[in-house]
């Protein structure tokens, strides 16, 4: 592992471990209204400044951050998991089912994927409470996001099914679930383990897109797209640069999960 | 094994035409098949939205049924314009031979013909997201070809380094900055999409540079130039002009974000009220044309490949 991988790696950990210290960090809450002082500057009692209403910045972005950082990994497996049951499952079947399997991978493709998540995500129920929000936002992300790793995955299983091991474990009578839980998944697992952290990123991005579109988790829960939404009433980045905190992070961990990741896995 | 084109190169010259025909009829048959694909998965992608609104929550509701000047007679109208809508095939069938005709339907929410506001607003579109590809291209390519004819660190790590922080930048948040700075929107989109065309061209090309002919080009004197318009470009080039057709369907899904937050009347906006205002017979229009124009795109990259290259194919 080179310098900068490890520097990311330290980084996302850091990151994940200040998050899930929220509690004692800012044990008075993501959503306490200092309703004295709202749109307060940074000072010694609220280090990022308050919001319109009076809430701790700082800590906003620290439950916030905790919940995207763990409900991404969430939905990625939840897109890995389908992608395996359509994919890697149409693979080692081969024929007609892999070539449905395409089909209904290539349809999903075929549709920007900011269009299919924004339009998916507005049909479902917004006005829920903010827990009911978080989960439907992520498990919309994890439902809609297995597309691309399953075409990956679908590839990997064909390739498998026609391998000369493949064929000795045929011949020596396996078949069915057995021989696709036995034999095929565990030599899919580089490939899995390789969709599961490319879609994580993916899916923190587009949890702050759908956030800032008022569409990802409601109020008064934070997420990093809830937050990036009070960039709209940033009058200048002169006046108030306190506000582009979020931003800030997300970039930095964003940067991290990018140095993390192999060129390989990446482009893949 | 003995590939294809050495068996065709076996065959005596009395034997081409036979061949020639052949071939022309498999690329017929090719053609044929990739359009009947292509008009499958559009016809899907048209009937997948048109489910997911009939199956969403609040499908039913009308917000004019609460209009307290209406009576019960006209609530039952309006009621019973809504009707055919509950039966999701006999609506999509009724859609596509409306289609056929030239009719899109009427938008619930905007209360005029879908080809109205389609036409009114697809301008929009096309200068935001078509300018925004524009831009985003000259950028990204020119930083990939920059990197790589002048390999020095410098440039590397600049491209590199640039397109890592837009990459990292959600599409709405650069939507939103583009609002803050009074910046246009179509820059906003090639922001979006110039970190993607760099990334994959520049390893398209770094790939390609890394093939022993090109260090024995090198070698042997060849200029940087010279060896990337006649070694580099004839390997990326394919792959480079597929990335093209990509890029497309990510300008058009940022141009949604984009339209939304920036109050650009377009393609993007609609696709976003209708969402939101579970407009049937909008969003699967918009489905249809997003998913129709995704696959030309993808298809027109195809064909240019063909072109250029037609014994590639």
């Amino acid at each position: 592992m080179n310098v900068a991988r490890k520097l990311a790696c330290a980084v996302v950990v850091a990151v994940c471990a200040v998050s899930l210290a929220a509690n004692w960090l800012a044990p008075e809450g993501y959503a306490k209204q200092f309703r004295e002082t709202p749109n307060a500057p940074p000072s010694h009692q609220h280090w990022l400044g308050t919001d319109d209403v009076g809430r701790d910045r700082f800590a906003r972005v620290l439950y916030g951050t905790r919940i995207s950082l763990l409900l991404a990994p969430a939905a990625a497996l939840i897109s890995t998991a389908l992608a395996v049951l359509v994919g890697g499952l149409a693979g080692y079947l081969g024929g007609i089912w892999l070539r449905l399997a395409r089909g209904f991978t290539d349809l999903f493709l075929s549709l920007p994927w900011l269009f299919l998540l924004i339009t998916v995500r507005a049909l479902l129920p917004l006005n829920v409470s903010p827990m009911v929000s978080v989960l439907i936002t992520f498990f919309v992300l994890g439902v809609l996001g297995w597309a691309a790793s399953a075409r990956v995955l679908s590839t990997s299983a064909d390739g498998l099914r026609n391998s000369d091991f493949i064929l000795q474990a045929r011949a020596s009578g396996l078949h069915g679930p057995r021989l696709f839980f036995v034999h095929v998944l565990p030599n899919l697992k580089p490939v899995l383990y390789a969709q599961f952290w490319i879609s994580i990123p993916v899916f923190i991005l587009s949890e702050a897109n759908l956030g800032i579109l008022g569409l990802g988790v409601a109020e008064p829960m934070p997420s990093w797209g809830s937050l990036l939404r009070e960039l709209e009433g940033l009058i200048s980045f002169r006046e108030e640069p306190w506000k582009l905190a979020p931003l800030l992070l997300l970039i930095v961990v964003m940067t991290s999960f990018q140095l993390l990741l192999s060129n390989e896995e990446v482009t893949a | 094994m003995v590939s294809e084109k050495a068996l065709l190169s076996k065959l005596s010259p009395e034997d081409m035409p036979a061949t020639e025909v052949s071939q022309r009829k498999t690329l017929l048959w090719k053609i044929a098949r990739h359009l009947g694909a292509m008009a499958a998965l559009v016809l899907l992608g048209g009937l997948l939205s048109a489910t997911l609104v009939r199956l969403a929550p609040g499908f039913d509701s009308d917000e004019r049924e609460l209009d307290p000047r209406l009576n019960a007679e006209s609530v039952q109208a309006l009621r019973q314009s809504r009707a055919g809508e509950h039966k999701i095939f006999s609506f999509y069938a009724g859609y596509l031979r409306g289609a056929l005709h030239g009719d899109l339907g009427v938008s619930h929410a905007l209360g005029q013909p879908v080809q109205a506001l389609l036409s009114e607003r697809w301008p929009v579109t096309l200068r935001v997201a078509g300018v925004g590809l524009l831009l985003a291209w000259l950028l990204g390519a020119t930083l990939a070809f920059t990197a790589c004819l002048w390999q020095r660190p410098i440039y590397e790590i600049f491209g590199t380094t640039v397109s890592g922080v837009f990459l990292c930048i959600p599409a709405a948040a650069l939507a939103l900055l583009s609002v803050i700075l009074n910046k246009p929107g179509y820059l906003a989109v090639a922001l979006i999409v110039f970190p993607k065309i760099y990334r994959y061209s520049r390893n398209m090309l770094a790939k390609a540079y890394a093939l022993p002919h090109i260090t024995a080009a090198r070698a042997r004197g060849l200029g940087e130039v010279r060896i990337l318009a006649w070694h580099v470009l004839p390997i990326a080039g394919p792959q480079m002009i597929a990335l093209a057709g990509i890029t497309v369907s990510v300008a058009l899904g940022a141009s949604i974000p984009v339209e939304a937050l920036c109050g650009l009347p377009g393609i993007g906006q609609l696709a976003w009220q209708a969402a939101l205002s579970r407009d049937l017979p909008l969003l699967v229009n918009l489905t249809v044309l997003v998913t129709l124009v995704t696959l030309l795109a993808n298809s027109g990259a195809d064909v240019m490949n063909y072109v250029l290259r037609p014994h590639d194919a």
